[in-house]
C-alpha cells in the first residue's frame, strides 16, 4: 500500500488543501483571540464549564481553532480579533533568528511552518516580519535535516526527529525512504517482488477468520 | 437551536448573526472532514487494485460501503480498458513488472498452505507451507503481492 498510495499533501502558502488530513489537524490548532462585541448564546461552546444559552461577554479572551477564526473574521473585526500565538510574536522571532535549531518545534504546536503560513490571511501589520522569520527559521534548519536523514540507517531515528515540526519530518521521511531504496538497490534486492503492506497490516489484525 | 436563530434574526434580532455565522462554519467543518475521510479511503483502494490485485479479499471488501465497491469495479474496468488500448494487439499489463525482472524464473517459498496451483504447461504444483519452488515469474507476481508466497533472491 505505501507505494501505491499517495494521499493528499498539505497546502502551501496561503491555501490550505481542501481535502488533506494533515492541513485538517493543522487547522484544529488553537490562537488566542478576544470577542469584539457580546456573543449572544455562543458561551456553549468557546468558553469552559458554561450553560446553554449563555453570552459571551463583549472583550472576552478565548481561545479559538484556526478553521473557525477564518471563519468568524472579517477586517472589520465586528465578531472576533485574533492575536499571534506567542512563538509567532517579536521576541520569539530573535530566538528563531539567533539561532533556529536549538528550538523544539514539535513542542510549539507541532505545524508551525503550515500554521504559521495560515496567520498570514490575517491582516496583521507583523506579516512581512512573520513570514521572514518562518522562511529563514526552515532554511537554517533545513541543512540538518537533510544530513542527518541521508545519513541514519537502519537505527532508531527517535531522537533525530523529537524536535521537528511536521514539515520537517515529512522531509525526514523522504529523506530516509530515498536512502533505503538507495542501500536496496545496492544490496540487489530492488527486483525483488514484495507482499503488498496492506496484506501484512491485516494478517496482525487477524482478519483471517472473515476470509472466505 | 439553528432554526429559532434563523426565525428571530428574520425578525430583527441582527445580534444572532453570528450564531447562525458560527453554525454555518461548524457545519463547513464537518463537511470538509467528511469529504477528506472518504476521499483518503477511495485513495487506498485504488492503491489496492496496485498493489494486491483485482480481486479483493473479503475481509477487505467487508469494509467497504457499496458505493465503494461499486467505484472499485469501475476503476477496475477504467485500467483494464486501457491497458488493453496500449502496447500493441495483447494490451500491456501495467501492474505487472512493478519491480525490474532480473530473471524470467525466480525461486520461492510457500508462507501458507494455499492448495494447487497450476502453471502454463499444464502441470500443478501443491503450494504448502514452507515448500520452496522454481516457478516462472509472472505467475507468481500476484501470490507474492498477497502474502501467500515469499520471493526468494539467491
Amino acid at each position: 500500500m505505501a507505494e501505491a498510495y499517495f494521499p493528499v499533501a498539505p497546502g502551501l502558502g496561503l491555501e490550505e488543501n481542501f481535502l488533506s488530513l494533515d492541513d485538517i489537524l493543522m487547522s484544529q490548532e488553537k490562537l488566542p483571540g478576544r470577542a469584539e462585541s457580546a456573543l449572544p448564546r455562543l458561551a456553549f461552546a468557546l468558553v469552559q464549564g458554561a450553560g446553554t444559552g449563555d453570552a459571551i461577554p463583549e472583550g472576552s479572551k478565548l481561545e479559538i481553532p484556526l478553521w473557525l477564526a477564518k471563519g468568524l473574521h472579517d477586517s472589520k473585526r465586528r465578531i472576533i480579533s485574533v492575536e499571534l500565538p506567542k512563538i509567532y510574536k517579536e521576541a520569539w522571532r530573535t530566538v528563531f533568528s539567533a539561532d533556529a535549531n536549538v528550538v523544539d518545534l514539535h513542542k510549539m504546536g507541532p505545524y508551525y511552518y503550515g500554521f504559521g503560513s495560515q496567520l498570514l490571511n490575517f491582516d496583521n501589520p507583523e506579516n512581512p516580519d512573520i513570514a521572514q522569520t518562518i522562511l529563514q527559521t526552515f532554511i537554517s534548519r533545513f541543512r540538518r535535516i537533510m544530513d542527518s536523514s541521508q545519513n541514519a540507517y537502519n537505527e532508531d531515528t527517535s531522537a533525530l526527529v523529537a524536535r521537528l515540526d511536521e514539515l520537517e519530518r515529512a522531509l525526514f521521511q523522504a529523506g530516509q525512504k530515498g536512502l533505503n531504496d538507495f542501500q536496496c538497490w545496492e544490496k540487489g534486492q530492488a527486483s525483488q517482488i514484495t507482499a503488498s503492506s496492506l496484506v501484512q497490516n491485516y494478517g496482525k489484525r487477524k482478519f483471517t477468520d472473515l476470509d472466505g | 437551536r439553528g432554526s429559532s436563530a434563523r426565525s428571530e434574526a428574520k425578525s430583527g434580532r441582527t445580534d444572532l448573526i453570528f450564531l447562525i455565522r458560527f453554525r454555518h462554519c461548524c457545519l463547513l467543518r464537518n463537511q470538509r472532514c467528511l469529504l477528506a475521510y472518504l476521499y483518503d479511503r477511495l485513495l487506498r483502494i485504488r492503491a489496492l487494485r496496485w498493489e494486491y490485485g483485482s480481486v479483493l479479499p473479503n475481509a477487505i471488501q467487508f469494509h467497504m460501503s457499496a458505493e465503494e465497491v461499486e467505484w472499485f469495479n469501475r476503476y477496475k474496468k477504467s485500467l483494464a480498458t486501457y491497458m488493453r488500448s496500449v502496447g500493441g494487439e495483447e494490451g500491456l499489463d501495467l501492474t505487472q513488472d512493478i519491480k525490474p525482472p532480473k530473471s524470467l524464473y525466480i525461486e520461492v517459498r510457500c508462507l501458507r498452505d494455499y492448495g494447487e496451483f497450476e502453471i502454463d504447461d499444464g502441470t500443478t504444483i501443491l503450494l504448502k507451507k514452507n515448500s520452496q519452488h522454481f516457478l516462472p515469474r509472472w505467475k507468481c507476481e500476484q501470490l507474492i503481492r498477497q502474502g501467500v508466497l515469499e520471493h526468494i533472491l539467491s
